[in-house]
C-alpha cells in the first residue's frame, strides 16, 4: 500500500466526549481527496492529530510509512506534511513576501542562520515573490503589512505559505471559508493545479467546491468514517444522505 | 536618510564626550542603560518574549566581572566577556523554563529567578559583599595603557565603544534569516510551527544572547563604577528596562537607546529637583507617550519625520 499518508485507530478524546472516535483511513500518493461532514463531525480536529497540533490519545498517524504519531508539528512538516488553517494563521506584521520568504527559507534549511543578511538571501527570496506573483499578488500586494490586505488575499497567501513548503502531503482546513463564491473558485483551481505527486485532503463545507475537487470522499460523522467513495457513490449513499440531507440536496450531480 | 540619521546619532553620542565634559559618568550610565535595554529589545521587542528578570542577567555580569576583579584578575576586556559568557550561559540553562508554560507562567518564572539570584547574592556574602556591596573591585588600564580616571574620561570612551559593537552586532543579527524568524514567532508562533521552524529552539538561542548582551552591560557597570551592589540584581532594574523599551519604542534596536538615554537623564534631573518625587513624572512621561501613540519617541519621530 503506497498510502502518502495514513491513520490506524486514531482516537482523540476531551474528558468523557470522544471527538475523533477510531478513524482509520488513508491517503493514497497523489490523491485529490476530500473529508467532508457536518458541523461537530470532528474534521478540524482530526486535521489537528494529523498535523500534530493535537496529540492524539490513541492510535498511530503514518506519514509516508513512517510512523509520525509522536512528533511534534513542526518535525512533521519538514516530512512534508503540510497545513492550511481554517482561521488564518498570518504573521500581520509581516509582508506577504517577508512571510513566504520565511517559509523557504525554513524549508531550504536556512531559517536559523545568523551570520548572512537576508538580503544576501537572494534565491529564496526571488522563490517567495515568483510563487506570490502565480497567486496574481501584485508588487504592491506583496509588500504590504499582511494585516492591511483584503480577506481574499489573506486566504491566498494562507494557500501561499503551504505551498512555499513544496509539502508531499497537503491538508487544506477550509481554504475558502469566508472567501466570496468567485474568489473562492480560484483559491481551489490554484490548489487543483498542483503537481500530481502531492497528495491532497480537501476539508470543505462548501458541497459544490467538494465535488469540483474531490476524486474521492470521506465522510465523518460524530468523530467516526461514516462513508467512503467516488463522489456518485457518496451522493447515492443512504447513511450519508440522511446524515446530511439538507446539504446534500444542492450538491450538484457529480 | 536613515543612515545618515544613524551616523548623526553615534556622531552625538561620541560628540557628547566633548559637550558634557562634566556629565562623562552619568553618560556612561546611558550608554550601559542602553546595552541592556537593546539586549531586553531583542528579547521583548524581536521575539515577544516578555520578561520581569532581566535583571538576573545583567546582576550575574556585573558580580562576575566584579568579583573576578577583586580575586586578581582585572584585565577588563576578559573580564567582560567571561561576564558575558557566563549570563549567556545562565541564560540557555533557564531559557526551558521560562519558555515552557503560557505567556504568564513564564513571566512569572522570570520574575521568581531573578528573586531567588538576588537573595542569594544576599546570602553568599562571602563571596559578593552581601548588602554591604562587592568592595576592592580593581580594573586594571585598557589595553594595559589607559587607566581608569576619575572623570570617567576612560569609563564613557569604553562603555560607548562596547555599545556601539554590540549595538551593530545585534543590528546584524536581527537583519538575517534568524532575526526574521524571531519576528515570525512573536507574530504568530502556531504558523512558525506550521512552516516547520522549531520554535523553542529559536526562542532559546534568543534568550541567550540576550542575557549574554545582558551580563556584558551589567559587567561594564561593575567596571567602570568600580563596585558591585545588590542593586544590579534588584526588581526594579528588570522593570526600568521595560520602561525603557516602552518610551523609546519596541521592536527596533534604536528606539532602546533613546529611551535609555531619556530615561537616564530624566531620572538625573527629575531626581536633582524632587528627589523625592521623581518617579511621579517618569510615569506621567510614560503615560503621554502611550498616548501620543505606538512605537514610543522613535514612532514620534518616524512621524514627524513624515
Amino acid at each position: 500500500m503506497n498510502a502518502a499518508l495514513e491513520t490506524r485507530g486514531l482516537t482523540r478524546h476531551f474528558g468523557g466526549f470522544t471527538a475523533v472516535d477510531d478513524v482509520s483511513f488513508s491517503l493514497p500518493a497523489g490523491a485529490r481527496q476530500a473529508l467532508i461532514g457536518p458541523n461537530g463531525a470532528g474534521k478540524t480536529t482530526l486535521v489537528n492529530l494529523l498535523s500534530g497540533a493535537l496529540p492524539a490519545s490513541a492510535g498511530q498517524v503514518v506519514l509516508g510509512g513512517e510512523d509520525v504519531s509522536a512528533l511534534p508539528m513542526h518535525l512533521r512538516v519538514q516530512r512534508g506534511l503540510v497545513r492550511t488553517f481554517q482561521i488564518s494563521q498570518l504573521f500581520a506584521e509581516l509582508s506577504p513576501l517577508e512571510s513566504v520568504t520565511l517559509a523557504v527559507l525554513q524549508r531550504a534549511g536556512r531559517g536559523a542562520v545568523w551570520w548572512r543578511p537576508l538580503r544576501r538571501h537572494r534565491a529564496e527570496q526571488d522563490e517567495a515573490a515568483a510563487l506570490l506573483a502565480r497567486l496574481r499578488f501584485s508588487d504592491a500586494e506583496a509588500t504590504a503589512r499582511t494585516d492591511l490586505l483584503p480577506y481574499g488575499k489573506r486566504r491566498m497567501l494562507e494557500i501561499a505559505l503551504a505551498l512555499a513548503l513544496k509539502p508531499r502531503v497537503l491538508l487544506l482546513d477550509e481554504p475558502a471559508a469566508g472567501v466570496p463564491p468567485g474568489e473562492s473558485r480560484e483559491v481551489l483551481d490554484t490548489v487543483a493545479a498542483l503537481p500530481r505527486d502531492v497528495a491532497i485532503l480537501l476539508i470543505e463545507h462548501d458541497m459544490d467546491l467538494v465535488f469540483r475537487f474531490a476524486e474521492r470522499i470521506t465522510v465523518l460523522a460524530l468523530g467516526a468514517v461514516l462513508a467512503e467513495g467516488t463522489p456518485a457513490g457518496i451522493q447515492r449513499h443512504p447513511a450519508v444522505r440522511e446524515a446530511y440531507l439538507g446539504e446534500m440536496a444542492h450538491a450538484p450531480a457529480a | 536618510m536613515r543612515y545618515a540619521a544613524e551616523v548623526a546619532l553615534w556622531l552625538l553620542a561620541l560628540g557628547s564626550y566633548w559637550l558634557f565634559p562634566d556629565y562623562l559618568g552619568l553618560l556612561a550610565q546611558v550608554w550601559i542603560a542602553a546595552l541592556f535595554a537593546v539586549s531586553l529589545d531583542l528579547l521583548v521587542g524581536y521575539a515577544g518574549v516578555v520578561t520581569l528578570g532581566h535583571a538576573a542577567f545583567f546582576g550575574l555580569g556585573a558580580y562576575v566581572a566584579g568579583i573576578l576583579a577583586v580575586q586578581g584578575w582585572g584585565e577588563p576586556f576578559s573580564g567582560l566577556l567571561l561576564a558575558g559568557l557566563a549570563a549567556a550561559l545562565l541564560g540557555l540553562l533557564t531559557a526551558p523554563l521560562v519558555l515552557r508554560g503560557g505567556e504568564l507562567a513564564g513571566l512569572m518564572v522570570t520574575l521568581g529567578l531573578a528573586l531567588m539570584l538576588y537573595e542569594a547574592a544576599n546570602k553568599a556574602a562571602f563571596l559578593t559583599g552581601g548588602a554591604d556591596g562587592l568592595q576592592g573591585v580593581e580594573i586594571w588600564p585598557l589595553f594595559g595603557r589607559f587607566r581608569f580616571d576619575l572623570y570617567g574620561r576612560i569609563a564613557f570612551l569604553y562603555a560607548l565603544g562596547v555599545l556601539f559593537l554590540c549595538f551593530m552586532a545585534l543590528r546584524f543579527l536581527v537583519a538575517t534569516p534568524f532575526g526574521l524568524a524571531l519576528r515570525g514567532i512573536r507574530g504568530n508562533a502556531l504558523r512558525m510551527a506550521a512552516i516547520g521552524t522549531p520554535v523553542r529552539r529559536r526562542l532559546m538561542a534568543a534568550y541567550a544572547v540576550s542575557a549574554g548582551v545582558a551580563g556584558l552591560a551589567g559587567a561594564l557597570l561593575a567596571q567602570t563604577a568600580q563596585f558591585v551592589s545588590l542593586d544590579v540584581l534588584a526588581f526594579h532594574r528588570s522593570a526600568e528596562g521595560l520602561l525603557m523599551l516602552l518610551i523609546g519604542g519596541l521592536g527596533a534596536l534604536y528606539g532602546a537607546v533613546l529611551g535609555a538615554a531619556a530615561f537616564t537623564v530624566a531620572h538625573h534631573l527629575l531626581a536633582e529637583m524632587t528627589p523625592q518625587f521623581w518617579e511621579f513624572w517618569i510615569g506621567a512621561a510614560l503615560v503621554m507617550l502611550v498616548m501620543l501613540g505606538r512605537g514610543g519617541m522613535l514612532g514620534l519621530l518616524r512621524r514627524l519625520g513624515r
